[in-house]
């Protein structure tokens, strides 16, 4: 059946390339026929003058979130999450090694896909971002005073974490539902043959709290579901806050060659889960304690370095014995994007490989409930009747519609990959009102606060997932590459092409005003609560552990302190606890040593960060500062010297500073 | 002998003595500091006992050309304003309440005597810092000296740095302004009546 439409779409994407030329006098579409003349203006921010909007971006494979600003397209900064950043020294040094601890040990590299903010009343409240870690089931909590990374959750019982981490409408929850369904439970339970897939395997999701005092977050409770892939959610909110909504593919469980397998069934689900019914089970006691072994790693701006949990069992709400939990709505074709308006009236339901765009209707959804009115059970969960609860559907609005973003004025923006568009919709009429080309293949795209209660609009961002002839070309690996569209006319406009780094999916965007007063500088030293900070030149020191040596170390423009350290030995393993000194905005200080087998540290103002080092060979090594911090930042280096094992040459070092005030 | 003051003068000097308390809460002088990479500006507030502002960041680009770093417990001035404050403050009541002229006049010679010590005194220092600097200094400068301004602008290296008073040197300035308004007035007052008892 499926293969059907894409054979019918054929002879249309045919016509199209025949048709689109003669329009357009035997030349094809390109940037030159798309922008007109004063869209320059419009993304200009003069040399000091401030964005609008911060846009953060997910880095996709590249396991990261890149920060922009609109409308100029420039890059902010890039924040490691999930992985190893050598540049910034996360996941080198000791304090952020513990923040990429899993139950699979440390790993250094994960696929980041959906950005999603903090919420208060469904609107970004501009605390935190949050942002999902796809291949090893993570949640990653971003602190926007400091733009790093404050916690990440492991999610048991999980794979391919795609469905994740939307929030609900005050940020009580952040979701995480399993794409991979997985046979459960003990070892023995775990070892099942792949072809037992219908009877074993399951699919869950995820209900995690995040602490809004200490950005710590923890699971509440984790919901059976059917042995499906989830896809993608968007929170209910207003009349439907209470609810959250997943779109699932392969109700066939297939289990091998999806492609084809998982595309059989003319219609696949969006789940509706009843999560404050959840709460109140959880609450009741009704729910069971399962094996669900899992990491919270926590770094905190105090003690300046991470920390990991090791939580054993998790809160389980069995959907087959807790009744009115979850119901499933019939949704076309493999649903992707799941996306609810700013109303909370209607939810939209992406069938990647549909010729239409199913729009439900929440109201319709509690009087069908109500009724009972019901086709069927798809493995314990009513499955709702498709025509009782869909409020309409967008007729031809182009192919293969992904994701939906709603603008402040009850319009819809919905990403066509396959026609390569941005069609603009009425939500409530379903009348395609206008469509934009994007080049090329759309993925994702944003509107600023696109998917909450309260749109700002302006702008819809166009996240690429071809770049091809955009830029000068660079070889065979290509950045990606988004586009910015001005959405404030009755027609979409094009403003600006600008590349991105990774790959990314979702993304979010909101005012500046939200943030930027918010923004950390420095770090107080006097509330530096790191074990081995040294506040001071006087507080420099060199302690021999067995064959461990701490080095505390301090650095100020422009020396370090020490500077001449002898007494190491091969076989030692030297630890650089290095606290920057100064209490200036924006003079952080680098620390690299020859032959670390690792990277430098990049230490803030008041900061404490930790280098270990093992000497591979006998003599006289160099440090020195990596950031240039001053006029004579060439000079801050320093001397260590290593001796043969067994030498007995007396740990000594130098305390000479420049300065004997500090 | 000279006439009582007039009620009204008599208020004006008791409020221009009082005002002088100000001076113990409020910063009396402030140097700015402004370079292209300190675009926020630095700024160094003096009190009647202590400094503040970027005191630490001062200190560490001054490092750089030798300058001493500026510590509260160098300057033995900062433990006696404060009584030179109550001194001045008690002695503009005490002029009020005897309402003479001489008094008055005794004020404010009382008040001129401390502004000429301070800024003298603020010279001194700003001399030795800008001119005593380390011989093992990273940067220096043929001929340069860092002495800041007086009072005024200044180019120190890539600094331009401003120095004038702050809510406190305002408040004195404007009482010593009033004493000497007052002083004048009554000055004038009592050349008229005299004047006019010539006249009888």
């Amino acid at each position: 059946m499926k293969r059907t439409t894409v054979i019918t779409a054929l002879p249309l994407l045919l016509a199209a390339g025949i048709a689109l030329p003669l329009a357009q006098g035997c030349k094809p579409a390109n940037t030159k026929s798309a922008v007109t003349g004063d869209a320059a203006s419009k993304v200009y921010v003069p040399p000091g003058k401030y964005d609008e909007f911060y846009n953060f971006v997910s880095g996709g494979f590249n396991g990261q979130m890149s920060v922009y600003g609109l409308p100029s397209g420039r890059m902010l900064r890039n924040i490691p999450v999930f992985s190893v950043d050598p540049e910034k020294g996360w996941g080198y040094s000791e304090e952020t090694k513990p923040m990429l601890m899993t139950t699979h040990g440390f790993i250094p590299w994960d696929d980041s896909h959906h950005v999603e903010p903090s919420m208060t009343n469904g609107v970004a409240d501009g605390q935190w971002m949050f942002i999902n870690g796809n291949n090893t089931p993570r949640i990653a909590l971003i602190d926007l005073t400091t733009f790093r990374t404050k916690t990440i959750i492991e999610i048991p019982n999980s794979a391919g974490n795609h469905s994740s981490p939307f929030t609900t409408p005050n940020s009580e929850y952040v979701v995480a539902g399993t794409r991979f369904s997985l046979p459960m439970g003990g070892d023995a339970q775990r070892d099942v043959p792949i072809n037992t897939y219908k009877e074993n395997f399951k699919g869950n999701v995820t209900f995690i709290h995040p602490d809004r005092e200490t950005g710590k977050m923890s699971i509440a409770f984790q919901i059976t579901a059917p042995g499906v892939d989830f896809d993608l959610s968007h929170t209910g909110k207003g009349p439907s806050d209470g609810w959250f909504f997943f779109s699932c593919y392969n109700t066939e469980q297939a289990y091998e060659l999806l492609e084809v397998n998982a595309s059989q069934r003319d219609k696949d689900f969006i789940m509706a889960v009843n999560w404050k019914k959840a709460e109140q089970y959880a609450k009741e006691g009704k729910g069971k304690m399962v094996p669900g072994k899992h990491f919270m790693n926590h770094y905190s701006d105090e003690t300046h370095m991470a920390t990991s949990e090791v939580v054993e069992q998790v809160l389980q709400l069995d959907h087959k014995e807790l009744k009115d939990l979850l119901y499933f709505m019939p949704c076309p074709k493999s649903p992707h994007g799941c996306d609810v308006d700013p109303t909370g009236q209607y939810i939209v339901g992406s069938g990647k490989l549909a010729a239409l765009i199913p729009v439900f209707s929440f109201d319709k959804m509690i009087k069908a409930i109500e009724a009972k009115d019901f086709e069927g059970e798809f493995d314990g969960i009513p499955v709702l009747k498709y025509e009782s609860v869909l409020h309409g559907e967008v007729k031809k609005p182009g192919l293969g519609p992904l994701h939906t973003e709603f603008d402040n004025n009850g319009f819809a923006y919905s990403s066509m990959f396959v026609s390569s568009e941005i069609v603009k919709w009425n939500v409530q009429t379903l009348e395609v009102v206008d469509r934009v080309p994007t080049y090329y293949s759309i993925g994702h795209l944003c509107v600023p606060g696109g998917d909450g209660a309260k749109p700002w609009g302006k702008y819809v961002i166009a996240y690429n997932k071809i770049t091809k002839d955009r830029y000068l070309p660079t070889g065979p690996e290509l950045s990606q590459s988004a586009q910015l569209f001005s959405i404030d006319g009755p027609k979409m406009e094009l403003l600006l092409d600008y590349p991105t780094i990774g790959e990314p999916h979702y993304a979010q965007a909101i005012p500046a005003e939200l943030i930027k007063d918010k923004s950390v500088k420095l770090f107080k030293i006097e509330d530096n609560k790191h074990p081995y900070v040294s506040k001071g030149e006087k507080e420099t020191k060199v302690v021999r552990d067995g064959n461990k040596v701490h080095i505390y170390m301090t650095c100020i423009r422009s020396h370090f302190a020490p500077d001449n350290i002898e007494g190491v030995k091969m076989g030692d393993e030297v630890y650089f606890h290095v606290t920057n000194l100064e209490q200036d905005w924006d003079v952080p200080h680098g620390f690299a040593v020859k032959g670390a087998a690792n990277a430098e540290l990049l230490i803030m103002p008041g900061e404490t960060q930790t280098l270990k080092w093992v000497p591979t060979s006998v003599g006289v090594k160099p440090f020195y500062c990596t950031d240039f911090c001053s006029a004579l930042h060439q000079e801050m280096q320093g001397y260590i010297r290593v001796s043969p094992a067994g030498s007995n040459i007396p740990l000594t070092w130098n305390t000479k500073s420049a300065d004997a005030g500090l | 002998m000279e006439p009582v003051m007039r009620t009204f003068s008599r208020i004006i000097v008791a409020l221009a003595a009082l005002a002088l308390g100000i001076l113990l809460v409020q910063p009396i002088w402030r140097i700015d500091l402004w370079a292209p990479q300190y675009p926020e500006g630095l700024v160094l507030q003096i009190f009647h006992d202590s400094f503040t502002g970027n005191v630490e960041q001062i200190n560490n680009l001054n490092h750089y050309i030798g300058m001493a770093t500026i510590h509260d417990e160098m300057f033995p001035e900062f433990e006696i304003m404060r009584y030179a404050i109550f001194l001045l403050l008690a002695w503009g009541v005490l002029a009020s309440a005897i309402g003479r002229r001489w008094a008055l006049g005794s004020w404010l010679m009382g008040l001129g005597a401390f502004v000429i010590w301070a800024m003298w005194d603020m010279y001194q220092w700003g001399y030795r810092y800008g001119h005593e600097l380390d011989p093992r200094a990273a940067i220096k400068v043929e001929g340069m000296a860092y002495q800041p301004p007086l009072l005024g602008h200044k180019t120190l290296l890539n600094f331009e740095a401003w120095s004038m008073p702050d809510v406190g040197g305002y408040v004195l300035f404007a009482s010593i302004t009033m004493a000497v308004l007052v002083f004048v007035f009554e000055w004038r007052r009592s050349s008229r009546m005299k004047l006019k008892k010539q006249l009888k």
